[in-house]
């Protein structure tokens, strides 16, 4: 049960308020929140605050809040519920606002206001969930989204992924999915489509001599459907997928993963035998299906780095040699690759030879940062940084030696994007809709597949 | 999983329902119907035929209605939107005259199970649950039974909620609790690698709870928990944290390798937060960690010497087997360290260890040397008390220093407690070397402090009630601190017994039974009016008992005696003696009787900076239930009284 739900802007700015049940102070609170989370000490978590009211007992209040989009999503309450329920609602929030204004930000929330309401009036009742259903909320929600500008094919060109949020946030939204689930019934016609997209995130831990310490793959198919409600449809993933050490499927290696779960919507019974998930996908946003896999994979790791480091104690000169060799298949390639490897305190001076001229490399807040914007699956790039570092002392016991790296170097961290990549091998075979003879043209599919680092480390 | 070989069984058993014929001919419909109805019963799937199954029920025949009834029953979960068809001639039948028929459709109404309820209602509902108190152990199992899906739900809200139900209801079958928290392990640890950052942290706290009764539970796992880069503070600090606890034989040597990554992260807090870890699984694999912080040192950073001596010095006292290594890292260290926390950490270690470490003199000579520019007054006391011990052990070095430290301290330093630390040592000096040695050679180490801190394994009942809950992602000290709405926490770990009150009783509204657990019970607890004891009798009793209870209330601002006194009359409760306002710390000593003669001892403390007062209560008769009621009297006053002043 919640007391106020509000959203602030990155800058602290109230954008809706809305307090369910008048037993708290006011719309400053709002303020009072952003005040706390702005002064809080390093080491205290920001996901729970509390406040303790001037008045009596029962004026202490709980902010607990999640960060999205750049907004701030707070519900406030006094009693001492469940963590992960609230979470839980708050994203679903975040999504369900997203559905309906089009995407979530300061721009489409401020435009939607009225809707914002409109919706948070449906959802929550005296502060107790009512539904969180899109297909529900349609029958009550009367205003229409206000989208900055109008929809057109052309932006199709650019479909990027609406779910994924990679750490630097590059992958731009698809206009062609960020558009409001419910939209004037004129042009209504044009909007059969549907977007599925397999997201992957990829943990990787590499040890300094180059055994593979830790691989983690956390992956979501994710659907985004325009379609009229109550089409059924059909997704077919590859056969050889397995769940489990245990299964085997066909010859050849086999798609394995560990743990797999669904959207309670999913019928499965085709899946035993064929791998085939039924479903009549509400409008919005959906995760049809989360799977991890841990451990083993089936594909080499999609970059190998081959660190060399040579290190003059005397002159305090440091030398690195990166060579990054790219083992996705030749056709494939890495987005927005970038290497962050921390460096010793101190460091004065960089110089650098960098084997194309499209990548860059700069020192800051006491690393370097070597950026790659796009490499070709089965190549191989290199760069060679000299620094300064005076003054450094050597690791102790031994000495003067050019070959142990001093102690502050590393690790490196890779981030990147994979499109039309998944590192599990799980594609989605095909995606059928049910036959329904409304007049509409064909509904245009999509299917798109990407995997993206969670943390790509590799020690030094 | 539906039995798949009955298509075309199906297929005719449909015909034969739809064929007018056959409707027309009671016998032969009801045979129909009864033939579905052995195949539902040998376990074919037989929901195809639903529809026809509820035109079939409207009908006369009785027989035929029960059996269409009891199929319906079946399979409404798998087809809820058609069973709201046969919500029709249910509600018809309801209005039958005959009186059998209305029962039996009231009977069927009542049992069509739909799974309507989405998440937020299942959660809902789980909390709800935990107000039953279920009346014998079959009930119990029942109920865990039919409760066992929503473990699996994929919301991890709903199965959260369910877990702690689970964990409440068994509180008396650890098997059943260690099962549960094995089914959700894999919910929990999805969620600690969630893309939401907030839920992961939440999970986190809440893999910290678990771990704390069963220190195995995760460590296989112990990969889930190596930070990453990108990650905020807070998540990296959760997981630190959880890596210390899951540490075993198998996975130490990766565990160690990951911290000591962290040690040289940018962020200074971090960094230090991975040595404090690294320096609490020292107190188990010693050699090994005593290795990886003498390396740190080699750094010669700041922000990490500091640490690592002061992780140093809470070693050599828990486990003296590492004195050797520790004495021999920390020649140099002095150069490094700027701070008051690692310079007495320093100090100290010199003191006590100075036998071993060869320079020890002239580093403290240094210290001794720049007193005057010190700023921080605990960094000379502990200077005093280091100069004077190592004096013990290495006279010659040591003496002439020692009395131009004593110098200074008495006649030039302007911190009274280090001018009396001075003048003490000075008189003790005189008092002759023997009495010296008697007073300062204390005990080097105390591994026994090692099992009171660890307190290892508490069992999950200790914390079911709070799984769940904010209390974990707050951490159980500051939600004590914060909490003001918190009744009289009666799950104390020497309160075992009442652990359970928070559940018990069948389905009090929790408002109600917060007042319930306001009320002093006044069949428990009557206090004695005029109750007179003397400060001296007070002492007395006081020094000869064991501290019963200790607690901790939130308080804000300052204290004014004499409303507290006056307030505390009322209640009877006696005050001895008490703290001028404004004192600080602010102390006060109450006393009160009840009717059976058992008193209650208590000691008020405050310390302003800390916005808390703490009790302790002593008892002259062991009796909880009276405590309990005692405490919560207490904490009434002390409530009202903070708020006043608030």
């Amino acid at each position: 049960m919640i007391s106020q739900f509000f959203i602030l802007s990155s800058k602290g700015d109230p954008l809706i308020y809305k307090d369910f049940r008048g037993d708290s102070g006011g719309r400053d609170v709002a303020e009072l929140f952003y005040r706390k989370l702005t002064g809080l000490p390093g080491d205290e978590s920001p996901v729970v605050m509390v406040t303790t009211g001037g008045g009596g007992h029962h004026d202490d209040r709980h902010f607990i809040h999640i960060r999205h989009s750049g907004l701030y999503l707070v519900a406030t309450t006094s009693e001492n519920i469940s963590p992960f329920s609230l979470l839980e609602l708050l994203s679903r929030l975040a999504t369900l606002l997203g559905d309906y204004c089009g995407s979530l930000g300061e721009a489409t929330i401020s435009r939607n206001v009225a809707l914002v309401y409109e919706l948070l009036d449906e959802v929550l009742d005296y502060g107790y969930v009512q539904t969180t259903s899109t297909e529900m909320l349609r029958n009550f929600i009367q205003t229409e989204a206000v989208v900055s500008k109008p929809f057109s094919l052309f932006d199709l060109s650019s479909v990027g992924l609406f779910g994924a949020e990679t750490q630097q946030s590059k992958v731009a939204p698809s206009s062609a999915a960020s558009r409001p689930v419910l939209s004037s019934r004129s042009d209504q016609s044009q909007k059969n489509e549907v977007f599925l997209d397999v997201v992957e995130r990829l943990s990787v831990l590499i040890a300094s001599n180059g055994s593979l310490l830790k691989v983690d793959v956390q992956g979501e198919i994710r659907l985004k459907s325009f379609l009229p409600s109550g089409s059924e449809m059909r997704i077919g993933l590859t056969e050889e997928f397995c769940v489990g050490k245990s299964e085997l499927r066909g010859y050849g290696p086999g798609i394995r993963v560990d743990e797999v779960s669904f959207h309670s919507s999913v019928h499965l019974d085709e899946f035993e035998s064929h791998r085939i998930l039924r479903l009549q996908p509400p409008h919005g946003e959906l995760t049809v299906m989360r799977y991890q896999l841990s451990d083993d994979l089936p594909s080499p790791l999609p970059f190998r780095l081959f660190p060399s480091v040579h290190w003059d104690r005397g002159s305090g000169r440091l030398q690195v040699y990166l060579k990054l060799r790219c083992d996705l298949p030749p056709k494939s390639q890495a987005l927005n690759v970038r290497l962050h490897l921390p460096l010793p305190r101190g460091v004065v001076s960089l110089s650098q030879e960098l084997s194309s001229p499209e990548q860059k490399a700069e020192l800051g807040e006491g690393a370097l940062r070597w950026d790659l914007p796009r490499v070709q699956g089965g190549s191989q790039l290199s760069g060679l940084f000299q620094m300064d570092v005076p003054g450094l002392p050597g690791p102790p016991g031994q000495g003067p030696s050019t070959s142990a790296p001093p102690l502050g170097l590393g690790p490196a961290s890779l981030s990147f994007e994979l499109p039309r990549h998944t590192c599990s091998g799980l594609q989605v075979r095909f995606l059928r809709l049910a036959f329904r003879p409304c007049g509409n043209a064909n509904p245009h599919k999509w299917v798109r597949h990407l995997s993206h680092s969670d943390a790509y480390v590799i020690r030094i | 999983m539906p039995y798949l070989g009955s298509e075309d069984e199906v297929k005719e058993l449909k015909k034969a329902l739809c064929n007018p014929h056959i409707q027309a001919d009671r016998l032969r419909y009801r045979n129909v119907i009864q033939r579905v109805i052995r195949h539902m019963t040998q376990g074919s799937d037989m929901s195809g035929v639903f529809m026809e199954m509820v035109k079939a029920s409207a009908t006369i025949d009785i027989v035929q209605k029960k059996l269409v009834y009891l199929y319906m029953c079946t399979y409404a979960p798998l087809k809820p939107d058609l069973a709201l068809l046969a919500i029709n001639t249910l509600c018809k039948d309801c209005s039958d005259p005959n009186p059998m028929v209305r029962g039996l459709a009231l009977r069927s109404m009542c049992s069509l199970r739909m799974s309507k309820l989405d998440q937020w209602g299942q959660a809902e509902v789980l909390n709800f649950l935990l107000r039953y108190q279920p009346r014998s152990e079959e009930e119990l199992f029942d109920i865990l039974n039919l409760l066992d899906s929503f473990l699996k739900s994929s919301s991890p809200g709903v199965v959260m909620g369910a877990t702690k139900l689970f964990l409440i209801l068994a509180k008396n079958f650890p098997h059943v609790q260690t099962d549960v928290l094995m089914q959700v392990k894999g919910t929990l640890l999805a969620a600690c690698s969630s893309e939401s950052r907030e839920l992961c942290f939440a999970a986190l706290c809440h893999v910290r709870q678990v771990l704390h009764s069963l220190p195995g539970h995760f460590s296989s796992h112990y990969k889930k928990f190596f930070c990453s880069y990108s990650e905020p503070h807070y998540i990296k600090l959760q997981k630190v944290e959880v890596l210390c606890e899951l540490v075993n034989d198998e996975n130490v040597q990766q565990v160690l390798e990951e911290l000591r990554g962290y040690c040289t992260d940018v962020s200074a807090d971090f960094a230090q937060a991975a040595i404090f870890a690294i320096g609490s699984i020292a107190r188990t694999y010693t050699d090994q960690c005593v290795q990886i912080l003498t390396e740190l040192l080699g750094l010669r950073q700041e922000h990490i010497t500091t640490v690592v001596v002061q992780t140093f010095r809470d070693l050599v006292w828990l486990c003296p087997q590492c004195t050797e290594a520790v004495c021999q890292a920390l020649p140099g260290c002095e150069e490094s360290i700027q701070d008051s926390e690692g310079k007495q950490a320093l100090i100290w270690l010199l003191g006590v260890h100075g036998k071993r470490i060869p320079n020890a003199p002239y580093v403290l000579e240094d210290f001794v040397e720049n007193v005057k520019s010190e700023t921080f007054p605990a960094v000379k006391m502990e200077l005093l008390t280091a100069l004077l011990r190592l004096f013990l052990s290495r006279p010659a070095e040591c003496q002439d220093m020692l009395g131009r430290l004593l110098y200074y301290c008495i006649e030039e330093e302007k911190d009274m407690a280090v001018r009396d630390r001075g003048l003490f040592y000075y008189r003790l000096l005189l008092a002759g070397i023997d009495e010296v040695k008697r007073i300062l050679r204390s005990p080097q180490s105390d591994p026994s402090l090692r099992l009171l801190e660890d307190q290892a394994e508490r069992p999950v009942n200790s914390w079911a009630s709070d799984f769940n809950t904010l209390v974990p992602v707050y951490g159980k000290a500051r939600w004590a601190t914060i909490s003001k709405c918190q009744r009289v926490e009666r799950h104390g770990p020497e309160l075992p017994n009442t652990a359970s009150f928070a559940t018990s009783g069948p389905l009090i509204p929790e408002e109600n039974k917060e007042r319930v657990q306001e009320l002093p019970d006044s069949r428990a607890l009557m206090l004695v009016p005029n109750h007179q004891l003397t400060a001296e009798c007070f002492e007395k009793t006081w020094l000869s008992l064991k501290v019963a209870h200790q607690q901790v209330f939130p308080w804000q601002g300052a204290v004014h005696p004499d409303t507290l006194q006056m307030a505390l009359q009322v209640v009877n409760i006696q005050t001895i003696a008490m703290n001028r306002a404004g004192a600080q710390p602010w102390k006060a000593y109450l006393s009160a009787q009840d009717d059976t003669g058992c008193l209650f001892l208590t000691e008020l403390l405050l310390e302003p900076e800390n916005l808390q007062m703490q009790i302790s209560v002593k008892q002259n008769k062991a009796r909880t239930e009276t405590l309990n009621s005692f405490i919560s009297v207490l904490e009434t006053v002390i409530g009202t009284i903070g708020d006043i002043k608030s």
